[in-house]
């Protein structure tokens, strides 16, 4: 498998916080990976950095041996990077339709959208999320598993290669839980590349074939899952032993 | 191949364009039976403030960045067209292009140094803007200084009989083109990128919305309509001064008229425009022009508590409700 993301020495520090320290990591075409840590461990920072909502991080992130540095959040969903939020963030103004007719518009279809039917095209992705009872519905009316699958609904609409879930299943009930890992395997079944970032560790140990543990903004650990979860620095850090 | 996502996603345009030809014949009519000076001066200024409703409310209603600067590019607009004339002579159309070329400048400009900002510290930017705009005006002789200037009208306004009329049917061309305009955005790819940046900027980015260019596109075409509206002052007044040309009126109004008739649809400002303008053209006859602002402010007050979003907010409220109603009595009686 050809590596789709390297994340090579980056650091980020937020005034004389050090929110992420020289990490450096590779992401393989197709894989899922998992990234786990306890709060504040630089997860989401992690994220931020590579989806391009925090700028100004010293290292180098490229994606398909392009050096994403300096690129905007937009351009990079262009080149194939989504990501979902860890609180839902829909665009409560519209329809679960029309949230997804915004990247259809804007990635997938860009400049070309009046020749095709990004209507049909957002419903049959919300069908396959199981969001078809709710496609033109307010998105005010929508549970917090609803909310979810719409996040990941509108980062699919944008076709990536790589998508980024962020603590999608958050709060949710067991059956939920299942219900959104069965979503994520049917995506990386299509070939998208998958980073699940998850405190639900049973969800990360059935999901990822490849886990990474933060800590304090470190790299402490990396391997397979049941690898990781024997490691005495996870243990340590994340598990509690 | 005929696409779904303009069917469902847009509006109706044949009803819009006969509506839009309804009103032309409407004024022509009007204009054709009707010989006072005053119902086309007050009309003017309603659809004045037409256009900037629907000018302010690209921005400020779609994007949910609040200009506070309308008198800006509206006194801009009108000096724009006052050194028009003063320097070519220039025929009332030149001075509504150049006008509102450049205020959209004046926008883009604007849009550059202070979108990055958001919240209230753009708001604040374009207070700014007014103040250091008032000030060089001021300041500059060739166009009148703080006396301000006295234009006479052309002798001339065929066909249309007289000046005021020839400028109410200018006035009414401006409100069809800058509703059309704010339609045809609220129901396109760039209206869905700017209520995607309104309901939450950094997930629009990420969903591939390049905000910042959006952004500015808003701000241009705001600006440039908001100039368009204010070239014809000189002309209509027969006179321009700085004070009065970027009134806090303007700029209260333009903002006060899309809240007030709700600023989720293009339909809002008109809404607003027409209620707001109309009320304040009765007390200024009737009662006195100084309590113009007070009425804007009450109304104001009274619509973001009460109705904060306008009144087509409180209608759809209404609507759903008696749609529920009708549900809830038809499961009742379902079930009996």
């Amino acid at each position: 498998m050809s590596v789709l993301l390297s994340v090579s020495g980056v650091s980020k520090h937020f005034g004389g916080f050090t929110a992420l320290s020289n990490i450096n990591l590779e992401v393989k075409a197709g894989e899922r990976l998992g990234l786990i840590g306890p709060n504040g461990s630089g997860k989401t920072t992690l994220i931020n950095c590579v989806s391009g909502a925090l700028k100004n991080y010293a290292g180098s992130i490229t994606f398909k041996n392009e050096n994403l540095n300096g690129l905007a959040p937009h351009q990079r969903t262009r080149r194939g990077i989504a990501r979902s939020f860890q609180i839902p963030r829909p665009f409560h103004s519209m329809t679960p339709v029309e949230n997804l007719a915004v990247p259809l518009e804007y990635v997938t279809y860009r400049g070309v959208a009046h020749k095709h039917d990004i209507v049909g095209e957002a419903e049959s992705i919300l069908r396959d999320m199981g969001l078809g009872d709710k496609m033109h519905a307010s998105c005010a009316g929508l549970s917090q598993v609803e909310l979810r699958k719409l996040e990941l609904a509108r980062a699919m609409a944008a076709r990536p290669a790589l998508l980024i879930s962020d603590e999608a299943m958050a709060g949710l009930s067991h059956a939920e839980v299942d219900e959104v890992l069965g979503i994520l395997f049917k995506l990386s079944k299509t070939g998208i590349t998958i980073i699940m970032i998850e405190h639900i560790m049973h969800a990360i140990m059935r999901f990822s074939e490849r886990v990474i543990c933060l800590d304090a903004g470190q790299l402490i650990a990396e391997g397979a899952p049941t690898e990781i979860v024997k490691n005495p620095e996870v243990r340590r850090a994340y598990l509690g032993a | 191949m005929t696409n779904t996502a303009t069917k469902s996603l847009g509006g109706n345009n044949t009803i819009f364009v006969a509506g839009c030809a309804a009103v032309i014949l409407a004024a022509m009519a009007l204009m054709a039976g009707v010989n006072s000076d005053y119902v086309f001066n007050a009309s003017f200024v309603v659809l004045q403030f037409v256009v900037l409703a629907s000018a302010w409310n690209i921005l400020g209603g779609y994007a949910g960045y609040v200009n506070f600067g309308t008198s800006a590019f509206f006194a801009l607009g009108g000096y724009t067209a006052l050194f028009t004339i003063k320097m070519f002579d220039a025929p009332l159309l030149v001075q509504i292009l150049a006008a509102a070329c450049v205020t959209g400048l004046l926008g883009l400009g604007i849009g550059l140094i202070s979108l990055r900002l958001r919240g209230i510290f753009f708001s604040i930017g374009t207070v700014a803007v007014a103040i250091i705009l008032e000030t060089v005006i001021l300041n500059t002789d060739y166009l009148g200084g703080a006396k301000g200037l006295q234009m006479m009208r052309p002798e001339s306004a065929w066909p249309f009989g007289s000046y005021d009329k020839l400028l109410f049917f200018v006035m009414i061309l401006m409100a069809i083109t800058a509703v059309s305009i704010g339609r045809y955005i609220e129901n396109s790819w760039i209206g869905r990128g700017l209520r995607a940046i309104k309901d939450n900027e950094e997930a629009a980015e990420c969903a591939g919305v390049p905000t910042l260019k959006l952004k500015l596109i808003a701000t241009v075409v705001s600006g440039a309509l908001m100039g368009a509206a204010g070239a014809p002052l000189v002309m209509y007044m027969r006179f321009i001064e700085p004070v009065s040309a970027f009134s806090l009126n303007y700029s209260v109004s333009a903002l006060a008229m899309p809240i007030i008739g709700g600023t989720s649809s293009w339909i809002g400002p008109i809404i607003g425009s027409l209620l707001l303008g109309s009320v304040q053209q009765i007390v200024t006859v009737t009662i006195s022009s100084e309590l113009n602002v007070l009425i804007v402010g009450v109304l104001l007050v009274f619509f973001v508590v009460v109705a904060p979003d306008g009144i087509l907010g409180l209608v759809r409220k209404l609507r759903s409700k008696s749609a529920g109603g009708q549900r809830g009595s038809g499961a009742s009686g379902g079930a009996k």
